[in-house]
């Protein structure tokens, strides 16, 4: 059904538009002067200022694997990041360590990591299911790249992006 | 067995979680519980072994009719017996039904009971659920949590135990990942009747092991890893492959004997990964061999062909479909019927050996049959017929025995008087003949899977589909109609069998409406009585008996 | 044939051409940082210091674009509209005197004695450029973007017309050389402070010039199709308006046409209401060349703040509706113009110097 909206009755001052019209000129003729007179705040300019200085602690930038003070890549491919991932950008292809490994106890390791950075949506939710404390979003948020296949982060750069983790818990040496 | 007629079983009372249900006589309680609709967990006990009752996690509650001082059960207001109730938890799996008894599945005492039984277990289990080939697919891990604890009380250092051994060349054991419930260990005594796994060792050491100078690499192996209740055995094969939540479970039918074993095919994104036995009391009970278990690899093996091919000069060129089939028929219609014979496949499905029948029909062919194809079988499910239709080629006619024309086909060819073979899904190669030979045929029309020498002297290739990749029915040894089920997508422009066939028909005799998989059937259905009245979709998961058990 | 007249002609058109596309440029990229200042933002910053070189980059990306045209469009008409759109602004400016003289010069390309007639002859065959558009995009938005165009260019042309004739009742001359010589004599046609403040003849003729100043400059607002008065081009409403389906350098016509247009009608306002190149204190060109030069800064001067109106203005009031623009021009400027001249004839009539 129309609803008939009810025409507000407008004095003569009010019709004349003139008052209305100057004060719009006059606001914005203020904020043109704030502007010039540097009184307002305007957006970060990004590329010269930037704000990886104060980034939060929770921060959620590029998913990455991390190694543990002993060397050791902390992933042991159990895949519920692949699993959990809600645009399935993670890919892992498991494999098994040697025997003659020094980290043989572990038994399996990602033979190949992707992390696909034009589906990532930077969710943490591989961070969270994690049983490991293997994959950990860092503070990297300009991802780059000149092609599709520059943009999957494969494990050597997953890695290189994580560095090494400190205070995790070591579950597989060898006095648990 | 026909003939002795069973009496009717003998049924009881029995009161489960109050309310009062009847069971035929020698029911266990553990399935009489279940079937009335409490699942009583469990790590030991395995319907189709022996119950040691050694894992104690099916801890009920039970009581026994009351008994009055006339030895007579005393009777409730409802007319039903009341129950004396047991102080102390029993196990539900050592415990057939018996008259008046009751039982309480979820009553706090054998809640605690069976709290207390999965904190002992898991105080020396392993925290390697994230390696874990069984996780996802794991006793443990299920009733963890519904009787687990979050935190563990256990302080003191883990029992060391042997892990990452070979127990036989397809399954590896861990030992601190084992609960000791002997599941593998009946089995090999009661199924596979190969008695090579035992406990030694006492208390918290106790650890499964094979007898000394012995392996466990019988033909079943791979299903002590299927009924291991954790992931204390894992299948070599399947070792680290892919986790089990991510596969697609298609049921399906092992085609690498006569059995046809009830499968389940574990794939993802188009890759298979295993084949596990389903459970099919009229077939396969629930086990299956690791030959048939593990005869998939081929499917995506290098050697597939995905590209159908013509003969153009004197060398193989790929082609469009449609082409390769025109090119296919038009150099079959140089030849008369008496010119042409067709090698069949025991591995086809009926409606490819139907629409194969009515292609020999249209050609008036008389020289068609199927390669016979055995191996030694034994007495627990491996057939010597390694053919998985073979029933379905005699039924439909293609083969009355198989086999017994292709010595004429071998020395026809040989001959010259064959001029025209057509191969389907076999190998001319393995019933005599030579590459020579072969590539002296003016039309060779192979279709196949994989790549072969025979495939290279073709005239017309057309790649096809295998067992997996399509749908169809085949019928077993004992006669057993059952259905395949498509579980990945066929590689390459490999197309499904029943299409090639259909479009080489419809290049002959224009169309035919066969239009699916479905039409083919109907059509085989209403010109084959055994057939009648059936469909895929009638056939069901678990197959339908259409012909006499064989001998 | 007067070569010395032909070669400093020549030189002035060359010269004008060159500071008025200049300007033109550089307007676009005032109005980009204006606007953004309105709007609390910075606006291009980026190409050259303070983005000054975005101009040259607009540029370079108008020339290098594929010249696209559309399968649907009449060809011809539809690369005819860009050229009409473009060159009658430019030609207006022939007449506008842009300084008082340089080496003896007159500092006018071609000072006729028709000039606001020329002035308006030209500036309204715009609207072909855009009707045209309009028609050969063969297309529905550019369709009703013409439409509204030629209705609304009509409208308020009358009111342009009408708003002018005060100041030749005063002035008694179409040329406008002439009218920036009596401002110079007599004061400013909406300043009567200047010159002999004290006469009460001028602040009575004050009433109807500003009078006509208003309505001139609200026309002139329409008569560029800016904001509050783009209905032809109305992004909202008509996608692009006339200019949908035109792309690379033919858009950029219609584009910087439209900034041409706005210079061409400050300059026109400059000159008949605002003194021209005059300002009080200020000699003419024929005390020494850099006066010439001052009073041709001083032009541009008043162009530019007029044009810093023009989009002040564009930045702070929304579109009108369109029958609003139609009584507006209709009933309102057109009745008040019409007044307006019996007005100033009534005050010359009666109120004699």
């Amino acid at each position: 059904m129309a609803i008939t909206v009810a025409r507000p009755n407008l004095t003569f001052r009010e019709r004349l538009y003139l008052p209305a019209i100057l004060s719009g000129l006059a606001i914005t003729m203020k904020h043109f002067k704030n502007m010039l007179l540097g009184r307002t705040k305007v957006t970060m300019q990004y590329p010269e200022e930037k704000w990886d200085s104060h980034l939060p602690e929770h921060y959620r930038g590029a998913p990455a694997l991390v190694r543990d003070e002993t060397g050791r890549v902390r992933c042991v491919a159990c895949q519920l990041c692949e699993f959990i991932c809600p645009p399935r950008a993670i890919k892992i292809v498991p494999g098994e360590i040697p025997a003659a490994d020094r980290f043989a106890k572990v038994e399996k390791f990602p033979n190949e990591f992707d992390i696909d950075m034009i589906r990532c949506i930077y969710c943490g939710l591989c961070e969270e299911v994690c049983p490991e404390q293997a994959i950990y979003l860092r503070k990297d948020y300009a991802i780059t790249g000149f092609t599709r296949a520059d943009m999957v982060h494969n494990k050597e750069k997953l890695l290189e992006i994580g560095g090494v983790m400190h205070g995790v818990v070591l579950k597989w040496n060898e006095k648990k | 067995m026909g003939d002795q007629v069973l009496a009717p079983p003998q049924l009881l009372n029995v009161q489960i979680n109050g309310v009062w249900h009847q069971f035929p006589k020698g029911t266990r309680v553990i399935e009489a519980c279940e079937q009335a609709g409490s699942y009583v967990p469990r790590y030991c006990y395995h319907k189709k072994l022996s119950s040691p009752g050694n894992c104690r996690m099916c801890l009920i509650e039970m009581g026994m009719p009351k008994m009055g001082p006339d030895r007579k059960p005393e009777v409730g207001a409802d007319g039903m017996p009341l129950i004396n109730w047991m102080p102390r938890p029993q196990i539900s799996c050592a415990q057939d039904v018996s008259e008046g008894m009751g039982v309480r599945t979820d009553s706090p005492l054998a809640q605690e009971c069976r709290k207390g039984v999965m904190e002992f277990l898991l105080i020396n289990h392993p925290l390697d659920c994230p390696i874990c080939d069984q996780a996802g697919e794991c006793r443990l891990q299920e009733f963890s949590v519904e009787y687990g604890n979050a935190a563990s009380r256990f302080l003191e250092n883990k029992v060391k135990k042997p892990k990452n051994i070979e127990l036989g060349p397809r399954v590896t054991l861990d030992d601190e990942r084992c609960i000791l419930c002997s599941r593998c260990i009946r089995f090999c005594q009661e199924v596979a009747h190969d008695d090579v796994l035992g406990f030694v060792d006492r208390g918290s050491h106790s650890v499964l092991t094979a007898h000394p100078g012995k392996r466990l690499e019988n033909n079943y192996s791979l299903n002590t890893v299927d009924i291991c209740p954790v992931g204390a055995l894992t299948s070599s094969d399947f070792r680290f492959q892919m986790r089990v939540w991510f596969l697609k479970e298609t049921k399906s039918f092992c085609t690498s004997c006569a059995t046809g074993c009830n499968t389940i095919i574990g794939t993802r994104e188009d890759v298979i990964y295993r084949q596990t036995p389903r459970e099919n009391d009229a077939v396969n009970s629930s086990w299956m061999c690791d030959y048939g278990r593990l005869n998939f690899g081929y499917l995506q093996s290098d050697t597939r062909l995905l590209q159908p091919e013509i003969l153009a000069g004197d060398k193989l060129i790929p082609a469009e479909w449609n082409v390769a089939i025109t090119h296919a028929v038009a150099q079959l219609k140089h030849f008369s019927a008496w010119e042409i014979a067709i090698i069949a496949s025991g591995r086809m499905t009926n409606e490819e050996l139907w629409l194969t029948s009515q292609l020999a029909k249209i050609l008036g062919v008389d020289l068609i049959d199927i390669v016979p194809r055995t191996g030694p079988g034994d007495d627990i499910l491996l057939s010597a017929d390694r053919n998985p239709n073979t029933n379905g080629a005699r039924l439909l006619g293609v083969t009355s025995v198989p086999g017994a024309k292709l010595r004429e086909i071998k020395d026809d060819v040989v001959g010259g008087r064959v001029k025209a073979l057509i191969a389907l899904g076999e190998n001319p190669i393995e019933i005599g003949l030579t590459v020579e030979q072969l590539k002296a045929l003016p039309a060779f029309v192979v279709m196949n899977i994989l790549s072969n020498d025979a495939t290279e002297a073709a005239t017309a290739l057309l790649p096809s589909f295998g067992f997996a990749e399509k749908r169809g029915s085949m019928i077993n040894g004992k006669g057993r109609l059952q259905r395949l089920n498509r579980a990945v997508r066929g590689p390459g422009q490999a197309r499904d069998d029943w299409e090639i066939l259909r479009d080489l028909i419809q290049a002959y005799s224009g169309r035919n409406g066969i239009y699916s998989i479905e039409d083919v059937f109907r059509q085989m259905s209403e010109a084959v009585p055994a057939l009648a009245g059936l469909s895929l979709s009638k056939i069901g998961d678990l197959g339908v008996q259409v012909m006499e058990s064989a001998k | 044939m007067d070569y010395y007249f032909l070669f400093t002609s020549l030189a002035k058109i060359v010269a004008l051409l060159a500071v008025v596309l200049g300007i033109m440029n550089y307007a676009v990229y005032a109005e980009r940082r204006i606007s953004a200042l309105i709007q609390d933002r910075l606006g291009p910053n980026r190409v050259g210091p303070a983005g000054l070189f975005q101009p040259i980059a607009d540029a370079a990306k108008f020339l290098l674009k594929e010249d696209f045209t559309p399968r649907h469009v009449n060809t011809f008409y539809y690369w005819l509209a860009p050229c009409l759109a473009m060159i009658p602004a430019i030609t207006t400016l022939a007449v506008v005197p842009f300084g008082s003289t340089l080496f003896g010069v007159p500092m006018v390309i071609a000072d006729i004695n028709v000039g606001v007639l020329f002035v308006f002859a030209i500036a309204s065959l715009g609207v072909y450029g855009i009707v045209i558009a309009g028609w050969s995009s063969n297309s529905k938005y550019p369709f009703l973007g013409g439409v509204r165009s030629s209705s609304q260019m009509i409208s308020y042309e009358l009111s342009l017309g009408l708003a002018v004739i005060p100041v030749f009742l005063l002035v008694g001359q179409l040329r406008l050389t002439e009218v920036v010589r009596y401002q110079i004599e007599h004061g400013w046609m909406i300043a009567p402070f200047i010159g002999d403040w004290a006469n009460l003849h001028k602040w009575l003729l004050a009433i109807p010039m500003l009078i006509s100043f208003v309505v001139f400059m609200i026309a002139i607002f329409a008569e560029t199709n800016r904001l509050p008065f783009d209905l032809p081009e109305a992004e909202t409403e008509l996608v692009g308006g006339y200019h949908t389906e035109y792309g690379s350098m033919k858009f950029g016509l219609f584009f910087l046409g439209e900034y041409i247009a706005m210079i061409t009608g400050s300059a026109i306002i400059v000159t008949l209401f605002l003194g021209g190149w005059h300002f009080p204190g200020i000699p003419d060109g024929s005390h020494g060349w850099g006066w010439g030069l001052v009073n041709i800064f001083v032009f541009f001067s008043k162009v530019a703040a007029l044009i810093f109106i023009f989009m002040w203005v564009r930045w702070t009031l929304p579109r009108f509706r369109y029958d609003q623009l139609m009584r507006l021009g209709w009933v309102f400027f057109f009745e008040i113009a019409l007044v307006n001249i019996f007005l100033a004839a009534i005050i010359l009539a009666y109120f004699p110097q």
